[in-house]
C-alpha cells in the first residue's frame, strides 16, 4: 500500500509539475489540417452550445484527474478549449504531456461564461505542438479578450497590489483557505486591476508558481503566463510569475 | 464561492485502494473507548479538527477564535485547525485516513457519510455515554465551560446524529433550502407571490418568464440570458419531491426505492420545463446567485447557509458591479405539492469525533467538540449565514434574539436576505425531514440528483425522452451508483478499477481455503460412504 500510495503522489507530483512547467517554446512540424468530420475551430466558435463537437487539438496542461475523467487545456493554432471532466483512464492521463495531439468528441457547453467541452471523450493521434504563450497583456479590459478565452497567454509589465489583506496574495478569494488552497492575487495595469489566480489542482503548492506567488511583494512588476480562464469574466490561471 | 465547481480531489485516486484496507485492516480495529476516571491534565494532547466552511473568512476566523478560547481554558490541549470548503473532500479525506489510521480527532461531516465510516471497527465514538457523563458530558461538573444540556440540544437536530442506536455525531449548526426569488420580476409579469410557493406556481410563472421578443431578448429583463428557475442542490430537489408526493426513497435499513412511477413523473415534468428553457441546475449552468442577482433568474433555490450570496446588495457577490440588477428578493420555503402539509429537508454539518489508542486524547477531543455547541461559538457561526444554533440555549438567549430583531438593519451582519432565511428554518423546525442513514445513503443521494441533471442535459442536447430514456436511466444509475449491492457502500461512484493486490492475495486465499475445506469434506464423506458401504 505504502509503494502504491507512494507512486501516486509522484505521479500527482510530476503531473501537476508538467501543467506547470510549460514554457513557450512552439515545437510545431505539425499542420492544423483537419481529420475528417473534424470541426474547424471557426465551426466549433460557430457551434451552439448543448450541441456535439468533434475536435483536434493538442494538449497543453493537465489539470486534474479522478475517477476516471481528466480536466485538460488543448489548444490548436487557431484557439483553445477546455476539456472538463473528459472520460480517461489513469494510464491514459499518463500519456496526455504537452503537445500530445487528441481527437476529443463531446458537448459544447458554458458554465459561467467558461466555454468547455464536457461528456467527452477522446483518443490520441499522432502528432505534438506546444503553443507559444500570447502576449494578451494590451487586451485586458477590452472585448476582444475573450477571443482568446483558454489559451495560453502572457501578461507582461503589470504592477502587483494589495490583495485585500494588506499582502500580495491571499489563500482563497476572502483570505479562507490556507496553505493547498487557490491563490488570489491582485495586478494592475494603466490603473486597472484585474485578479488573476494560481488554481491549486493546476499549480498546487510545490510548484515554483505557487511558492513565487507567495514571495510577491506589493509594488513589484512582473511578467506572467498562463491560461485564459472563465469565470464571471476573465480569471486567469496562472503558471508562471517571473519578477522583474 | 468563487468556482468551487471545477476543484476536485486528487486523494480520491486513492480511495479504492484506501476502502480495500479499511476492510483488510478493520478485522480487529480499535479497542472501543471507554471514558476514563479523570482527564488527566498533567499530559499535553494535540488534536486535529478538521471544519468545513462556505469560503466564508468570518466563518474560519470564528473557527480560530473558539479553538483560542478554548486552548485558554485547556492550556493542555493543543488544537490543529484543517480547513475544508466541501464536505465531499473531508468524506474522501476521511476514508483514505482510515487506511492510514490518521483519521482527525475531531470532524465536521455529514451522517450519511459516517454510516460509511462505520464500515471500521470502533472508527467513530458513539457519544450518548459521553453526553450522559456527570463529569465530562454535556453539562458536566468538570466542564470548564458554560456547555449546554442534553435537553438544550433542538431534539430534532439531535435525532439526526442517531442512527444504528447510537449518537455518532452532534449537530453543530443547521440550515435548509429556500427558495430566493425575484419579487419584482414575478409582479411584474402578473402574478402575486401565494403563501405558501406551490411547484405549479414556480412552473407556471417561470414558463411565462421565457417570452422573447424577435430579437432574443428576454421580455422580463432585456437580456439574452435567463433561467427563469435554478437549483443548486438536484439531489434535494428530488428528495423532497418524493417526499412532498408521499413517494419512495429507501427504508431506514437501506432498501432502494426510488425508482418508481413518481420520479419517473417527476422527471417528465423537469425535462419538459428544461426544454423550454424554464429551468436548469447549478451543475449545468451556474450558480442560482450570479443569474439571481444579474436579473437573469425568477427562483433560485440554494441552502439558507447561502443567503449572503443572494440579492441586489448582498454582502458576497461573484459579479461584477456592472452586472448587478436592482430587485427586491423574497426568502420563501422550497415549493410544496400540499400547501396544507409543507415538509423540507433538514440539512448542516455536525461534528463526529474519531477513536484513538488514547482514551485521554479521545476525552480531550470530546471537550473541543463539546465547546462548540456554546453559545460563543454557536451564535457567532450562525450569524455569518442563514444557520440556525443547533440548541435552544443558544437560540433563546438575548443576543442571539437580539440579531434576529435587528433584520435589515444594514447589509452585512443584520443583512434581510440572511436573516429571514435563519427565521425561515426557525418557524418550520417541524416541517423537516431527513433522510433515512444507511451504508450507502451517500451514494443514493448522488443518484437522486444525478437523474435531474441527465433528464436536463439530455433536453437540451434534444434527445428523446420517453420510457425507454428513463428505463435506461434508471439502469445506468443503478449501475453507476451501485445501488444494487444492497447497504455496499459505494463510496462514490462505480468503476472503481482492479481490486489492489492486498485485496486480491487476500480474497485468493479465502478461496483456496474455502476450496481445501470442500475437498477435505468431500473426501471425508466419500470415506464415511465406503465405510457404510463396506459395514453393509
Amino acid at each position: 500500500m505504502k509503494k502504491c500510495l507512494l507512486a501516486t503522489l509522484v505521479l500527482t507530483l510530476v503531473l501537476a509539475l508538467t501543467g506547470c512547467g510549460n514554457d513557450s517554446s512552439s515545437n510545431n512540424g505539425d499542420t492544423d489540417a483537419k481529420s475528417e468530420g473534424v470541426m474547424t475551430y471557426a465551426e466549433y466558435v460557430a457551434a451552439d452550445l448543448d450541441t456535439q463537437v468533434v475536435i483536434e487539438a493538442y494538449v497543453q496542461a493537465k489539470q486534474s484527474w479522478w475517477e476516471n475523467q481528466a480536466t485538460v487545456y488543448a489548444q490548436d493554432h487557431d484557439g483553445a478549449y477546455f476539456l472538463y471532466n473528459m472520460a480517461c483512464s489513469e494510464e491514459d492521463y499518463a500519456k496526455l504531456t504537452p503537445g500530445t495531439k487528441i481527437k476529443v468528441t463531446g458537448y459544447k457547453a458554458e458554465w459561467s461564461g467558461e466555454v468547455e467541452i464536457i461528456d467527452a471523450t477522446f483518443e490520441i493521434e499522432d502528432g505534438n505542438y506546444v503553443a507559444p504563450a500570447l502576449d494578451v497583456t494590451s487586451l485586458l479590459g477590452t472585448d476582444d479578450l475573450i477571443a482568446h478565452q483558454n489559451e495560453f497567454v502572457s501578461f507582461k509589465g503589470m504592477t502587483v497590489e494589495d490583495a485585500g489583506n494588506g499582502s500580495a496574495f491571499m489563500y482563497n478569494w476572502d483570505g479562507s483557505g490556507e496553505e493547498g488552497s487557490d491563490l488570489y492575487f491582485n495586478v494592475s495595469l494603466n490603473g486597472n486591476t484585474y485578479t488573476f489566480t494560481v488554481e491549486s489542482y493546476l499549480c498546487g503548492p510545490e510548484t515554483d508558481v505557487y511558492q513565487a506567488v507567495k514571495a510577491l511583494e506589493i509594488g513589484q512588476t512582473v511578467d506572467m503566463e498562463g491560461f485564459l480562464y472563465w469565470y464571471e469574466g476573465v480569471n486567469p490561471h496562472i503558471t508562471s510569475v517571473t519578477v522583474k | 464561492m468563487k468556482n468551487v465547481r471545477k476543484k476536485l480531489c486528487l486523494l480520491l485516486a486513492l480511495l479504492t485502494a484506501a476502502l480495500s484496507l479499511t476492510g483488510c485492516h478493520g478485522s480487529r480495529g480499535l479497542e472501543a473507548f471507554q471514558i476514563p476516571e479523570a482527564f488527566d491534565t498533567s499530559r499535553d494532547y494535540e488534536i486535529t479538527f478538521w471544519a468545513k466552511n462556505d469560503t466564508n473568512k468570518t466563518q474560519t476566523d470564528i473557527y480560530k477564535k473558539a479553538i483560542a478560547d478554548f486552548q485558554e481554558l485547556y492550556p493542555n490541549i493543543t488544537v490543529n485547525l484543517r480547513l475544508y470548503t466541501d464536505y465531499g473532500k473531508i468524506y474522501n479525506d476521511v476514508i483514505t485516513n482510515i487506511a492510514t489510521g490518521t483519521t482527525p480527532n475531531v470532524c465536521i461531516t455529514y451522517p450519511d457519510h459516517i454510516a460509511t465510516y462505520l464500515t471500521g471497527i470502533n472508527i467513530v465514538v458513539p457519544l450518548e455515554e459521553l453526553f450522559a457523563d456527570s463529569r465530562y458530558g454535556l453539562g458536566g461538573s468538570e466542564v470548564r465551560f458554560d456547555g449546554p444540556a442534553q435537553e438544550e440540544i433542538i431534539p430534532q437536530f439531535l435525532d439526526e446524529c442517531a442512527f444504528n442506536e447510537h449518537y455518532y455525531a452532534v449537530p453543530f449548526m443547521r440550515s435548509t433550502e429556500a427558495c430566493y426569488v425575484n419579487k419584482t420580476y414575478v409582479e411584474t409579469l402578473g402574478y402575486t407571490l401565494p403563501e405558501t410557493l406551490t411547484w405549479d406556481f414556480i412552473w407556471e410563472v417561470s414558463e411565462a418568464a421565457t417570452a422573447q421578443d424577435s430579437e432574443g431578448n428576454y421580455l422580463i429583463n432585456g437580456q439574452k440570458v435567463l433561467i427563469p428557475f435554478i437549483y443548486k442542490s438536484t439531489d434535494n430537489m428530488m428528495i423532497q419531491m418524493l417526499k412532498q408526493k408521499g413517494a419512495g426513497y429507501s427504508t431506514a435499513d437501506g432498501e432502494i426505492l426510488i425508482f418508481n412511477d413518481t420520479t419517473e413523473e417527476l422527471l417528465y415534468t423537469v425535462a419538459e420545463h428544461a426544454g423550454t428553457g424554464a429551468f436548469s441546475t447549478f451543475k449545468i449552468s451556474s450558480y442560482p446567485a450570479n443569474f439571481l442577482n444579474a436579473g437573469q433568474c425568477v427562483f433560485a433555490i440554494d441552502s439558507t447557509a447561502g443567503a449572503t450570496w443572494m440579492g441586489t446588495h448582498d454582502p458576497l457577490s461573484d459579479i461584477s458591479e456592472e452586472a448587478l440588477v436592482e430587485f427586491e428578493t423574497a426568502v420563501y420555503p422550497v415549493p410544496q405539492f400540499d400547501p396544507d402539509a409543507p415538509q423540507m429537508i433538514s440539512q448542516g454539518p455536525s461534528v463526529c469525533i474519531f477513536n484513538k489508542a488514547d482514551d485521554q486524547e479521545v476525552l480531550a477531543s470530546w471537550l473541543f467538540a463539546q465547546y462548540l455547541l456554546t453559545n460563543e461559538v454557536q451564535i457567532a457561526y450562525a450569524e455569518t449565514e442563514g444557520y440556525v444554533p443547533v440548541t435552544s440555549k443558544a437560540q433563546g438567549s438575548a443576543e442571539y434574539q437580539d440579531y434576529l430583531s435587528r433584520c435589515g438593519e444594514d447589509n452585512s451582519t443584520y443583512y434581510d436576505v440572511k436573516i429571514k432565511a435563519s427565521r425561515l428554518l426557525l418557524e418550520h423546525v417541524d416541517e423537516t425531514f431527513v433522510t433515512p442513514v444507511f451504508n450507502g445513503s451517500a451514494s443514493l443521494r448522488d443518484a437522486a440528483g444525478q437523474m435531474i441533471e441527465n433528464v436536463t442535459k439530455s433536453v437540451k442536447r434534444k434527445e428523446t425522452i420517453d420510457d425507454a430514456y428513463m428505463e435506461k436511466l434508471f439502469a445506468d444509475v443503478t449501475s453507476l451508483y451501485r445501488l444494487d449491492q444492497g447497504g455496499q457502500e459505494a463510496a462514490g461512484r462505480a468503476d472503481l478499477g482492479p481490486l489492489p493486490a492486498t485485496a486480491v492475495v487476500l480474497l485468493s486465499a479465502l478461496g483456496i481455503t474455502w476450496v481445501l475445506i470442500g475437498a477435505y469434506a468431500a473426501r471425508e464423506a466419500l470415506k464415511k460412504r465406503k465405510n457404510k458401504q463396506n459395514h453393509h
